[in-house]
């Protein structure tokens, strides 16, 4: 069970803690990652001007380069699979800008090719039955928020990820891994995105409310799947603590660093040192290290 | 069948386009159709066209005749029936449409298609015959309002009435409301003398706890086969004591209370239930479900009790049926922007009902399903699953301003320090004193409208949050509620679809409601002769206009009885 | 407080660039709000997301493109995912963008050169990258 992997801009630098636990992860679930050959930056928005062909070819490129080379396409950050899955859908109903798109960048159009999410082939090709018989570290108790944000699961009759109202994936993967999810309101609202470099004062408070409603249904730590909501979510809590100073903060964790915690890899390997607010004390004193 | 001719209307009230279409396919026709006459009309639905039709049937001998017009359902009814008068039932009509405007080669060729088919039938139709007259008895099909008033109506008239109801009693939803629009007078009050002049009429039959198998025949000679579903309890002993209900110790939530009240496994719907027969709910019942328990019977002081009871059949011979199986709400699980029914304390306008009642599991106290507090602040949502074309149904659903009103009022007045808001998009209080009861809300009970949808709602601790907008100011509303009630879409009662396949000719349209013959003209009547509907089974519509199309499917049924008594041709005569 | 509606004004030009732009019909949207009651970051906009249709509609676009709107909004489609209409406002946000980035005066909306080397230094890529496409010609 091989996929090609889809890194992206960010997964090989800033979210490196994201992506290396993954991949070890996949071994030991039973899949590998390959990664796809001469990839580029996916563009990192579906642009959302119908008119607007020129933001569809590297998306485009990124999959026909995948249907070339046969087998399906997978990534982890949100956005990234946000724009490949929603370029997938646009290809495969829009036979006017396809043939465009295809012309232009010069590459054969092949049906068949498939976006799965890391976690729907954790969900739909390995089982998280799997998953949860791979479990070495016992992290019962540990009160989990699953994070979903908004690019996983819409618009929904592109994405076909889970429910858009009430996805439940993450609280699957999060129970699989033998700890306790916790169900909050803020679970698909957003995390302020791209405005943290425009609006930073705007996203601030999009981060705050999701943080606050986590930590009042009584999560301990938080899963996110995507590092611009890592970002936002644990990056920036040095900012809300600043404008919020009674906010006491949470860890944000990766779901692959969690899942690479419950199959007892290597700290190396979880890289705790790379999100800004270390996990580790909490952990320790949860007993769970 | 002998000649055969087609007339095509001009119709000259629309302009020469008819006109043009009909040229074009004069000659189509000529070459591909076979009849023996053809003609052109400027307005065959005037006077002067009925008595043109008539003197050409004569004078070419026809024995049937094809009518296109751009209006045949209400046109073609008019012109059978002329028809059938003047030549005593010997000639056979169809009437197809023509569409409106410019004539496009792929509807022409349909228009000749169907006209073709017309032609086809009328030649295979046997001559009329007598089929003599009709069996002078009524079967309407749902108790509730509708049904109730249209049995009634026919029990009055002098004929034998059945009818049937899935429930184990009569009554339908009105049962479960509290006060009524916009007289807020008790629902109860209304409802009762009803149910009980239903239960106790010499001619009316109650045959409730069942549903229609199947249904053969036609107009005039319908056989119903009707499925009595096994009550578990002899109604032919039971006096209607209720020491079985007073002792059973099943409790589970009730569907009636929808959800905010306990039932027991052996009911029946209120205490004036008519009939006053409770059933036992094999799904929640001990013995049936595990095998222990039988302490109905062993209570009941006539041994009506009966474990081993079956469903049986039951046929009955009807010259007519009046359907009027109501209507259901959207379910609240379907609804995910507010909770998917998870949150107990966001309840639908007919749990909120169960509030209010005074016979209801509060006895008409407003306290939460959750903890039993008596909410402080309220909001009503208006609209929900309605009005909605994206995602769920595009109609609006008719009653929802008006009973959202009524319960922002009556809350009021069960809470005088509470506070109701109301979301809206629009208000719609178009019946009889029904705006000046919104605006007595409004200024008297101080309900307060924020004009705008709800985007969401989530439980927040002891709360629950209402993300609402009110587009007067433009600005986003959030509201920390203690309770929401939702005016959620009214859809056609469950199984309303299987229902109507089984009756022939019979169609719903795509939310499932029944589809009448004429959109104006014809309003509570279905495609096939015989056949009527009343109330909510056919559009979202209040106590009222439901009450008059049960009287109206009503009127149909003895006007039906009476023509295929006077009439030498009842077949071709048909009401429409 | 007053304005002056007419042919030309109500789905002017600008308008039908936008519903171009966007593949969306403003006359469908029938004001109910439920984008702005729903949109996370509505709370710092000018004009709500529903109210940016309609000044569109009516041809008060001076209004709209001066408004903060379209730069607040972060594409999260969640107006998009409950509008009743079946509206994709988000595409007309980006539609409104477009409207002013396409202008020869290439009017930006980030300033890269007052990013500062702490924000660079800790924000991931995409970030960047998707910002700059929303909000730079
Ligand atoms: C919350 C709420 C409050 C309301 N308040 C008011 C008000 O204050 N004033 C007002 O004028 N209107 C009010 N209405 C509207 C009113 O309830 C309806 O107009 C009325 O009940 C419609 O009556 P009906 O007979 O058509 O249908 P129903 O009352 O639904 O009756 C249908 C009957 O048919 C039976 N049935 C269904 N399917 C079958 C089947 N397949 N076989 C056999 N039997 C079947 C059912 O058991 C039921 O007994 C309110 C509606 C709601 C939802
Ligand atoms: S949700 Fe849709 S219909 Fe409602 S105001 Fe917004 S765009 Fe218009
Ligand atoms: S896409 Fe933009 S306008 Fe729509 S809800 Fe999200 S932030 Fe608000």
């Amino acid at each position: 069970m091989d996929y090609l992997y889809f890194p992206g801009c960010t997964l090989y630098t800033k979210a490196k803690n994201l992506d290396v636990a993954a991949r070890e992860c996949a071994k030991i679930v039973g899949f590998e990652l390959r990664e796809l050959p001469n990839w580029t930056c996916c563009g990192a928005t579906f642009p959302l001007a119908i008119d607007n062909l020129m933001a569809l070819l590297p998306p485009s490129r990124i999959l026909a380069t995948a249907m070339e080379a046969g087998g399906n396409l997978t990534t982890l950050c949100s956005v990234c699979f946000n724009v490949l899955r929603r370029t997938s859908y646009l290809l495969e109903s829009d036979l006017e800008k396809r043939e465009k798109i295809f012309d232009f960048i010069e590459m054969e159009y092949r049906d068949g090719l498939r976006v799965p999410h890391y976690l729907e082939i954790l969900r739909d090709e390995v089982g998280f039955e799997t998953v949860k018989a791979k479990v070495k570290r016992d992290l019962k108790g540990l009160r989990v928020a699953p994070y979903y944000g908004c690019l996983l699961l819409r618009p929904f009759d592109e994405m076909r990820f889970d429910d858009k109202e009430n996805p439940t994936i993450l609280e699957r993967f999060v129970e699989s891994i033998g700890c306790e999810p916790v169900d909050f309101p803020y679970k698909i609202e957003c995390c302020g995105s791209f405005q943290s470099v425009s609006a930073p004062e705007v996203a601030i408070e999009c981060g705050y409310a999701i943080l606050k409603s986590a930590l009042k249904n009584g999560a301990e730590v938080m899963v996110s799947t995507c590092p611009l909501c890592q970002f936002n979510l644990d990056t920036k809590q040095r900012e809300i603590r600043e404008e919020y100073p009674e906010f006491q903060g949470i860890p944000v964790l990766y779901f692959s660093q969690l899942m690479g915690l419950s199959f007892d890899l290597p700290m190396e390997i979880l890289d705790f040192q790379r999100n800004d607010v270390d996990p580790l004390p909490f952990l320790e004193r949860k007993g769970l290290l | 069948m002998g000649r055969v001719g087609v007339v095509f209307c001009l119709c000259e009230r629309l302009g020469d386009s008819v006109d043009k279409k009909a040229e074009g396919i004069q000659e189509t026709i000529e070459k591909e159709v076979d009849f023996n006459w053809l003609a052109t009309h400027p307005g065959v639905c005037t006077k002067w066209g009925i008595d043109f039709l008539i003197k050409a049937v004569r004078e070419q001998k026809l024995e049937g005749v094809v009518i296109a017009c751009v209006a045949p359902k209400s046109v073609g009814p008019t012109l059978k029936k002329a028809i059938v008068r003047e030549t005593n039932g010997t000639v056979l009509t169809r009437c197809i449409g023509l569409p409106v405007g410019n004539p496009e080669p792929s509807t022409q060729s349909e228009t000749v298609e169907t006209l073709k088919r017309s032609l086809d039938e009328l030649r295979n139709e046997k001559s009329p015959q007598r089929a003599g007259p009709s069996i002078e008895r009524a079967m309407v099909v749902g108790g509730g309002i509708a049904g109730m008033t249209a049995a009634i109506d026919l029990g009055n008239g002098g004929y034998e009435t059945i009818l049937v109801d899935r429930l184990p009693s009569i009554g339908g939803r009105m049962l479960q409301l509290s006060e009524t629009f916009p007289t807020l007078d008790c629902a109860q009050c209304t409802l009762t003398p009803k149910t009980v002049e239903t239960g106790q009429h010499p001619k009316i039959q109650l045959r409730t706890y069942c549903e229609v198998e199947k249904v053969e025949g036609k107009a005039g000679h319908f056989t119903v086969t009707l499925r009595r579903k096994a009550a578990y309890v002899d109604w032919e002993k039971c006096t209607g004591c209720g020491l079985c209900q007073e002792k059973c110790p099943q409790k589970t939530p009730s569907v009636f209370d929808r959800g905010v009240g306990l039932g027991k496994a052996i009911y029946t719907l209120s205490p004036q239930a008519v009939p006053n027969k409770p059933v036992i709910n094999p799904e929640t019942c001990r013995y049936l479900q595990e095998g222990k328990c039988r302490v109905c019977e062993k209570v009941c002081p006539v041994d009506a009790i009966d474990y081993e009871q079956k469903e049986t059949f039951i046929r009955e011979e009807v010259g007519a049926i009046v359907v009027a199986t109501g209507f259901d709400l959207y379910p609240l699980s379907q609804i995910g922007e507010y909770g998917s029914g998870s949150i107990p304390d966001v309840v639908d306008g007919l749990a909120f009902e169960r509030l209010l009642s005074a016979s209801g599991p509060t006895t008409g106290e407003i306290r939460r399903p959750s903890d039993g507090r008596v909410p402080k602040e309220v909001v009503f949502i208006q609209c929900t699953a309605s009005r909605d074309p994206d995602r769920y149904m595009p109609y609006c659903s008719r009653v929802c301003c008006m009973y959202t009103a009524k319960h922002a009022k009556l809350y009021k007045h069960k809470v005088p320090d509470g506070r109701a808001y109301v979301f809206y998009m629009d208000i719609r209080s178009t019946g009889k004193g029904y705006e000046e009861f919104i605006q007595q809300g409004m200024e008297e009970e101080g309900t307060c409208y924020l004009r705008g949808r709800v985007s969401r709602l989530f439980q927040d601790g002891e709360q629950i949050m209402v993300w609402g907008v009110d587009t007067l100011t433009a600005k986003r509303v959030e509201i920390a509620a203690d309770m929401v009630v939702l005016a959620t879409a009214i859809i056609p009662s469950e199984g309303a679809g299987i229902l109507a396949q089984k009756l022939p000719g019979v169609e719903t349209d795509v939310h499932g409601f029944f589809t009448e013959a004429h959109w104006k003209l014809y309003p509570v009547d279905t495609g096939t002769d015989g056949i009527y509907f009343a109330g909510c089974d056919q559009g979202a519509k209040d106590i009222a206009d439901t009450v008059a199309q049960g009287s109206a499917a009503a009127s149909k049924v003895q006007a039906l009885f009476a023509q295929y008594r006077n009439e030498t041709s009842p077949e071709a005569q048909g009401q429409r | 407080m007053k304005i002056e509606i007419s042919e030309k004004s109500v789905r002017n030009e600008i308008a039908r660039t936008v519903e171009w732009v966007s593949g969306q019909n403003l006359f469908a949207c029938y004001q109910c709000g439920n984008c702005t009651a729903g949109c996370p970051v509505s709370f710092a906009m000018d004009l709500g997301p529903h109210q940016v249709i309609r000044y569109t509609l009516l041809g008060l676009v001076s209004e709209v493109l001066a408004s903060n709107t379209p730069w607040i909004c972060a594409s999260c489609l969640q107006c998009t995912s409950r509008c009743p209409k079946g509206l994709d406002i988000a595409r007309i946000m980006e539609a409104l963008r477009t409207v002013v980035l396409r202008k020869k005066e290439r009017l930006d909306h980030i300033s890269i050169v007052d990013l500062t080397d702490d924000l660079i230094d800790r924000t991931p890529q995409i970030a960047f990258i998707s910002g700059f496409r929303k909000f730079l010609s």
